[in-house]
């Protein structure tokens, strides 16, 4: 393993962890709700449309923190290296697989270890294995 | 009330996501990357997060409202099972795939990445399926004998 020293963020990472930190803070204990953000979108795609308001609204501040961002400094690159027909599939899978497995990286990852949740502790071990998995197989099996 | 504090919410996570750059996916791919050239800033943000999240979860685990005076709406714990596992290492594929998973995605949909829209629309599709197959199930499950359609195990992971 070698890392890569030219990319490592470590100030920016923690920092930009805590402020997310906050904003489970904020939603758990003023709406009493987690933080799951698969959760939050999926459930505005069931037939009954439960709690729709708060779902849409959480949404909406994620949509527009980046206009806000940008109005007061310089966003960070976005840097998608996949084609659009593997961000199709990658998209079907994340899709699927956060519904079945009620969760991702902020339910489970994030706002699941924090409550110490056994269910959380297993879905993030799963889906970090299969995530080192996948880029393993893609860029050094395959890309060699 | 309760849309206000959503929404602010959402705002500061989506900054936390863009303050600690996990809105790129070449980001995200460079921390899945053991093999390669490795870049641990992702397990930064989770301490980050988590060191937060502690304190912010167990404060509110002894509450039975909110600070708003509305339920504490928190999940319950539950067993671990195959729909979890199964679901659990599908998305961890396609987070591998692209790089991507919901936050950043949408966060970064904001920001006017195209590919982030062909991304979150894909999602979507994939949620979807998951409700329609969730409706079938339980339409298998359900006593009505008009279904003729044998009762597909393909619902489950």
């Amino acid at each position: 393993m070698t890392i890569d020293w030219t990319s490592f963020t470590p100030w920016s990472a923690l920092t930009g962890g805590v402020i997310i930190g906050i904003a489970a803070a904020m939603l758990a204990l003023l709406n009493g709700r987690v933080a799951g953000i698969s959760g939050i979108v999926g459930g505005l795609l069931r037939p009954s449309f439960p709690d729709f308001t708060w779902r849409v609204a959480f949404v909406a501040g994620l949509l527009v923190a980046p206009i806000l961002y940008a109005t007061v400094a310089t966003l960070p690159p976005i840097i998608v290296e996949s084609g659009y027909p593997v961000l199709v599939i990658a998209g079907l899978l994340v899709g699927v697989g956060t519904r079945y497995g009620a969760g991702c990286t902020s339910g489970h990852g994030v706002c699941g270890l924090s409550r110490f949740s056994l269910r959380s502790v297993v879905a993030t071990v799963v889906f970090m294995i299969a995530g080192f998995a996948t880029v393993y197989v893609v860029r050094h099996v395959i890309g060699t | 009330m309760l849309a206000a504090s959503a929404f602010f919410a959402g705002l500061v996570f989506g900054i936390g996501l863009i303050v600690s750059r996990m809105v790129s996916p070449a980001k995200v791919l460079g921390f899945l990357d053991l093999a390669g050239r490795w870049d641990p800033s992702l397990a930064f943000v989770m301490v980050g997060a988590i060191a937060i999240g502690v304190v912010a979860f167990g404060w509110a685990r002894k509450r039975s409202v909110t600070l708003l005076g509305t339920p504490m709406l928190l999940p319950q714990a539950g067993a671990v099972d195959g729909r979890l596992v199964g679901g659990g290492a599908l998305f961890g594929v396609g987070w591998g795939l692209a790089g991507f998973c919901p936050g950043p995605a949408v966060v970064a949909l904001g920001a006017g990445q195209p590919k982030a829209l062909v991304f979150v629309v894909a999602m979507l599709a994939g949620m979807l399926l998951f409700e329609f197959t969730e409706r079938m199930r339980a339409r298998a499950k359900a006593p009505v004998p008009i279904q003729t359609a044998q009762p597909s195990r393909d619902a489950r992971c």
